[in-house]
C-alpha cells in the first residue's frame, strides 16, 4: 500500500471504529446523565454491564492480538500507553470524579450527544474543554 | 420484583450489547491500526491546533491530534446513525440543571486531563490492558463520583 492510500484507509478505519463506538454508547443509554446518575446512586446497575462487557472485549483484543499477528492489518505498529500511579494521576482522578458524579457525563457521552441532538450537554462539552484548556495552559510538560 | 428487575429497571440487553460494541470499537481501531484510543486526550490534542505552548505541543498531542480528531468525529456519527435508525430521531434533553453540566464538565475535563485519562482511558483501555495504575484511578474517580452523586448531587 502506498502512503496516502495506507493514511485514507487508516483514517477510514479509525472513523468506523469511533462510530461503532458512538453507536454503542447511545445504545447503552450512557449518553443520558439520568442513566449514569442512577448508577451512580445504586439505582440501577446496568453501567456496570456496560464497562464489564467492553473492558472483556478490550482485554481480549490488546493481550490476544499482538500473539496472533505482529502488526496492525494496516500497518504501523501496536502502540502501548502505559499509565503511571503518582500524585497527578490521584488528584486528577478524583477531581474527574467529583465533576462526573455532579453532571453525570463523562468525555465520550459529552462528544457523542452531539450526534442525538442533545443540545442542553453542550455545557458538558463546553466545560470538558474549558477544564482541559485550563489543566494545560502554564504547564511546560 | 426479582433480582433482575431490581438491579436493572429499564432492562440488562442494550447495557451489554452496548457494551459489547464499544469493546469491539476499541478493539477494531486496534487490530487495524495499532491506536489506542481514549476520549479524554480529543480535547487536550484539539487544543494544541491553537494554544502553541510547550504543554499542548508535547509530540504525543501532536502526533495523535489528526485521528484523535476523526475518531470523535466517528463517535458522533455513530451515536447519530443510532439515533436516527433506532430511536425515531427525536432530540433528546436533560433534566439535570445546566450549572450542574457546565461545573461537572470542568471538573470533569480538568481532572481527567490531569489525571491522563477518563473512563474510557483509564476504564476500558487501562483496564484492557492490566494496568494497575488506571485500576487505581479508576477505584479513584469511582469513589469520588459515588460521593459526589449522593452527597452534592441529592442536596443542590
Amino acid at each position: 500500500m502506498s502512503q496516502p492510500t495506507r493514511s485514507l484507509t487508516q483514517a477510514i478505519a479509525t472513523l468506523v471504529s469511533g462510530a461503532l463506538f458512538g453507536f454503542g454508547l447511545a445504545l447503552s443509554t450512557m449518553i443520558q446523565p439520568e442513566v449514569v446518575l442512577q448508577f451512580l446512586r445504586f439505582e440501577n446497575y446496568g453501567l456496570m454491564l456496560v464497562m464489564g462487557g467492553a473492558v472483556l472485549v478490550t482485554l481480549v483484543a490488546y493481550k490476544g492480538l499482538p500473539r496472533i499477528t505482529k502488526a496492525p492489518l494496516l500497518g504501523g505498529q501496536f502502540q502501548q500507553h502505559a499509565s503511571q500511579w503518582n500524585r497527578d494521576t490521584a488528584v486528577g482522578a478524583a477531581i474527574f470524579g467529583l465533576g462526573w458524579g455532579l453532571c453525570g457525563v463523562c468525555p465520550g457521552p459529552a462528544i457523542a450527544a452531539l450526534g442525538v441532538g442533545n443540545w442542553d450537554l453542550l455545557w458538558v462539552l463546553a466545560g470538558i474543554a474549558l477544564g482541559a484548556l485550563f489543566q494545560g495552559i502554564g504547564r511546560q510538560h | 420484583m426479582t433480582l433482575a428487575t431490581t438491579l436493572f429497571p429499564s432492562g440488562w440487553m442494550h447495557f451489554l450489547a452496548g457494551g459489547l460494541l464499544i469493546g469491539c470499537a476499541v478493539a477494531l481501531l486496534f487490530v487495524l491500526t495499532g491506536r489506542v484510543g481514549g476520549m479524554s486526550t480529543v480535547f487536550s490534542t484539539s487544543w494544541s491546533w491553537l494554544v502553541k505552548t510547550p504543554y499542548f505541543l508535547q509530540q504525543r498531542y501532536t502526533e495523535s491530534r489528526g485521528w484523535r480528531q476523526i475518531y470523535a468525529a466517528g463517535l458522533v456519527l455513530g451515536a447519530a446513525l443510532w439515533w436516527l435508525l433506532v430511536d425515531g430521531g427525536t432530540p433528546q434533553t436533560t433534566q439535570v440543571p445546566a450549572w450542574k453540566l457546565l461545573l461537572g464538565g470542568l471538573l470533569v475535563g480538568y481532572g481527567a486531563r490531569l489525571g491522563n485519562g477518563c473512563t474510557s482511558g483509564h476504564g476500558i483501555c487501562g483496564l484492557g490492558s492490566l494496568q494497575w495504575p488506571s485500576l487505581m484511578a479508576v477505584l479513584t474517580f469511582m469513589a469520588t463520583a459515588f460521593a459526589s452523586a449522593n452527597l452534592i448531587g441529592r442536596w443542590l
